[in-house]
């Protein structure tokens, strides 16, 4: 298997990694950069729980090759609070009960995060339509879609 | 500690591990790190849903580069499961449904262990598979389990040797044939139910590791640390002493996480290469099929009753769909036959409720444990009831409902409970009785509504045992035993170690993750128990700290600790006024006057909880003084809109209210009903596990579709009521599973009351309606 040594910004960080041919960007987080809040679900790109920002867009981090990433930035759950402050769609979550297990919470959240940056008045169904990649098995979507009203209303991001 | 939330029993609170969970930090146990050492396990699976082992060749494994070790049925001979022992970790000579593990390689790498897995050479000789209910009860059919007579079981489960038949339950209560000619009116119908996936996003995942020493630590992703303990330390010939399960947070259970499944063969694979880790890791197509499933059901229903509106007569046959191995599922059967009735006084009740083994997955726990699927047919042969007498649906349900001191189906006296008024406000919230025009010409509105109960299902004497234990500043740690799930219960721990010390809310630390090794008991997080059981556990342990505080401080101040209450985290003295802060005096106790001595020391409180009134049932009547500790009841109604184009459903509104008993944290519990109302309408609408010659066909989340967000209904109102249970921690008692339970009745009596069409089989497809709007 060859290896590609890359360079990639992760949550500002810049990070240079050897990875394997047939490492995914999901695998290289978690393995190689201990970054563990992006969940492994399907490792098919059907649940969303590995959503991260990849130079700003939301893609599923199982289906995007470690090596393509060579250059860009991945923003990761681990990389929305700032100074250890929450961003304001986290504080959403946490104030109006969108997390219950946490399994899709991170993948949830840079769904939210990346609709509220290009649009940040949603309507409801806009909403529920930016998420409709992330699979909850736990909270029937309701606080969560509750969540990113009032992130918005909070004028964030 | 900026919040200070004093008496926090009854107040939504934000939970405790919302921080964790959306700052990516909250650990699940895929999450943990194990270094380079780390090896891989992965199982050998049956294609064939029933055959024999002729042949099995480990040795093309044994020579991939990389690959550690191969384990099989011959290195585990045991039988495991938790109240019928059916079931061997590898399988030994026979494979029972597609999926089934006859062996396990463990390997340096995922991808080695998946190519050895590949290069296990097995030789089968298909069997006459059994893939339906009714066919398993036959007295011809192929035999699953020869050896059935010969497995350990609990009492209070009865196999059928020489059948597939592994357990049976039986009411027997008043005359039912004698009651049918007094019935103005009996309904009978056949509903069946398909399997379903629980659909965790977290697949499941388990870590073994066997030290030199002999002690054996499994990480899993389980609602059940002791339970694994338990088990697989008596099937393996492990000490429970040297046996330690570490249950990190899960990412959604509902079931399917409980007792054992997978984690056993990621022991016995850690076995053969002592000192190292071994991870198996469940793909999401394993996922599907490769643990539990919710059991199928075929439910034959005859209901009569009189045109005052009374409910005479129930006669029900149950066929559970229970799959190749029953040792957790036959429960589901016996739950099923005690609540036979559904929510409801009837006074003549026959039922017989059969637990069948077919070469399906094995049939397990699955949130509701068995009354989703009985209320599918209980509920809409309710309202086929009313319809037939001319009676309204809610009315006929106000008149029948079981109500506290009524005598119930198997002989035990119902404690008070709200029932009744859970009825009433699901029948306002959506206007009830009102008929609402459609939004297009090609459309049809409808209203149902269901009731439901449900009992925790479990032996009759589960424990619950819990600590606290105090720091320096005040601080608790609350040392717990049943899991974090989702369903909050930490944030539900720490609110009543609160409000029992007397302390704020934002004090309490909940010692995760439990570890059997260190954690207090706990039977299993199952069975929506946890509130209820556990609560009273670690409402039990604040209080015996708390008694141990005010004993030292009482002796402090010369006052009788009668006069001395906690409050806000002080010790107060109604007597002298006086108060002392709680800090520092809890680890180091206090100074006597004049440099005498000290008093008090660390403070650890203890508590437990084991309900210890529940009694056996007649195995031919199924009459006894106690059941169940209780039931939680509730109702739902639905307003759907149906495209007469399309068959398509939209659920307009769904309003779901229960009886809780006291709402420890409200906005949780609405939490719950949401997340259960949608789980509901999901397995109403979309889901069943599909096979073709016993062989799962949609495995995927693209082929097996679960709610999304844009399909998920956008108004759902939940609502409460709260008439206390006797021995629940305020009052309390659980409902995380219940809000599953009424939602698929609730909508297919809408369905039927805006098409005039009843569907008797699950899910309600846009295509099944479709093809019935065809035939109509």
């Amino acid at each position: 298997m060859a290896n590609h040594a890359i360079t990639v910004t992760v949550n500002g960080v810049k990070e240079r990694v050897d990875v394997p041919s047939n490492m995914t960007l999901l695998e290289m987080l978690r393995q190689r950069l201990a970054l563990t809040g992006a969940k492994n679900g399907c490792g098919a790109g059907e649940c969303g729980a590995c959503t991260v920002l990849l130079d700003g867009e939301p893609v599923n981090a199982c289906m995007v090759l470690a090596a393509e990433v060579d250059g860009a930035a991945v923003v990761t759950v681990e990389g929305l609070a700032q100074d250890g402050q929450l961003s304001a769609v986290q504080q959403a979550f946490v104030e109006e009960g969108g997390v219950q297990c946490g399994f899709c919470t991170p993948g949830m959240l840079i769904s939210a995060h990346a609709l509220l940056q290009r649009n940040p008045r949603p309507t409801e169904d806009e909403i529920r339509e930016a998420l409709v990649g992330n699979l909850c098995r736990c909270t029937g979507y309701t606080r969560i879609v509750r969540a990113v009203q009032k992130a918005a209303q909070g004028g964030v991001e | 500690m900026s919040e200070q939330t004093t008496n926090p029993v009854g107040k939504s609170v934000p939970r405790v591990d919302a921080y964790d969970k959306v700052t990516g930090a909250a650990a699940f146990t895929d999450d943990l790190q194990f270094g380079p050492g780390l090896l891989f396990g992965r199982a050998v699976r049956s294609p064939y849903p029933h055959a024999l082992i002729k042949r099995l060749d480990v040795g093309p494994a044994l020579e991939l580069r990389g690959v550690k070790a191969v384990v099989t049925g011959a290195d585990t001979p045991g039988f495991i499961g938790l109240y019928l022992k059916d079931r061997h970790i590898f399988c030994t000579d026979r494979v029972r449904y597609v999926g089934d593990p006859v062996a396990g390689v463990v390997a340096a790498s995922e991808e080695i262990a998946e190519e050895a897995a590949r290069r296990v050479v097995v030789e089968y000789e298909e069997l006459p598979a059994v893939l339906d209910p009714l066919q398993a009860i036959q007295p011809d059919a192929p035999l699953l389990h020869p050896d059935l007579g010969s497995y350990d079981v609990v009492p209070f489960i009865f196999p059928q040797p020489g059948t597939n038949i592994s357990n049976v339950f039986r009411v027997r209560k008043g005359d039912v044939e004698g009651a049918w000619a007094q019935c103005d009116a009996v309904v009978a119908d056949t509903y069946r139910v398909p399997h379903i996936q629980h659909v965790p996003i977290e697949p499941h995942v388990a870590i073994a590791r066997w030290d030199l020493s002999g002690e054996v630590t499994l990480w899993s992703s389980t609602q059940s640390p002791f339970a694994q303990r338990d088990l697989i330390a008596h099937t393996l010939g492990i000490s429970q002493g040297d046996m330690r399960v570490i249950g990190n947070y899960i990412g959604g259970g509902f079931g399917s996480k409980a007792g054992v499944s997978m984690e056993a063969l990621a022991v016995a694979m850690a076995r053969q290469v002592p000192g190292r880790p071994v991870k198996v890791r469940m793909t999401r197509e394993e996922e599907f099929y490769c643990c539990f499933v919710r059991q199928g059901l075929v439910a034959r229903v005859k209901i009569g009753g009189t045109k005052e509106g009374r409910i005479l007569a129930l006669q029900v046959e149950y066929y559970w769909d229970a799959g190749a191995y029953t040792e957790y599922g036959v429960n589901i059967t016996r739950a099923a036959g005690y609540s036979s009735t559904g929510p409801y006084n009837i006074p003549n009740v026959k039922t017989d409720s059969y637990c069948l083994y077919t070469n399906h997955p094995v049939g397990g726990p699955m949130r509701g444990f068995g009354m989703p699927e009985i209320h599918w047919s209980i509920e809409q042969s309710v309202d086929q009831l009313a319809e037939a007498l001319a009676i309204d649906p809610v009315a006929f349900r106000q008149r029948n409902c079981v109500q506290g001191g009524d005598v119930i189906v198997t002989g035990m006296t119902m404690h008070p409970h709200g029932l009744s008024e859970c009825i009433e406000r699901v029948a306002q919230r959506i206007d009830w009785g009102k008929k609402e025009v459609p939004s297009a010409p090609h459309k049809r509105r409808g209203k149902g509504v269901a009731a439901c109960w449900k009992a925790p299902a479990m032996p009759p004497n589960p424990g619950s045992e819990a600590w606290v234990r105090f720091n320096e500043d005040a601080t608790v740690s609350v040392g717990v035993g049943g899991q974090e799930l989702g369903q909050g219960a930490f944030t539900v721990a720490a609110q009543v170690a609160a409000e029992a010390l007397g302390i704020p809310y934002e004090w309490v630390r909940i010692a995760n993750p439990v570890d059997t090794k260190y954690s207090p008991y706990e039977w299993q997080t199952v069975a929506s128990r946890i509130t209820w059981s556990m609560g009273n556990a670690v409402k039990a342990a604040a209080e015996d700290a708390r008694r141990q505080i005010l004993e030292i401080v009482a002796r402090y101040w010369d006052q009788d600790p009668g006069d001395l209450d906690i409050r806000g985290g002080e010790v107060v003295s109604s007597k002298s006024e006086q108060s002392l802060s709680l800090r520092n005096l809890v680890v180091y106790g206090l100074p006597l006057p004049d440099d005498q001595g000290w008093i008090g020391g660390p403070i650890i409180g203890r508590g437990k909880f084991m309900p210890t009134y529940v009694t056996g049932l007649d195995p031919e009547t199924g009459q006894g003084a106690r059941a169940v500790v209780h039931y939680t009841t509730g109702a739902q109604a639905a307003e759907v809109e149906v495209d007469l184009e399309t068959g398509r459903v939209e659920l307009l509104c769904i309003a779901a209210a229960y009886d809780v008993g006291k709402a420890i944290n409200p906005e949780q519990v609405h939490a719950q009903l949401e997340g259960g109302v949608v789980q509901g309408a999901s397995s109403a609408l979309l889901e069943a596990l599909t096979f073709q010659d016993g062989r799962p066909v949609n495995a995927s989340f693209v082929d097996y579709r679960i709610m999304t967000a844009v399909d998920a209904p956008q108004r759902i109102l939940t609502d409460f009521v709260e008439v206390p249970q006797d021995d629940g921690p305020w009052g309390a008692r659980g409902v995380g599973e219940h809000p599953m339970i009424a939602t698929a009745p609730a909508i297919a009596n809408a369905i039927y009351d805006a098409l005039g069409i009843r569907f008797n089989d699950l899910p309600l497809t846009a295509e099944k309606i479709y093809l019935a709007l065809q035939g109509a």
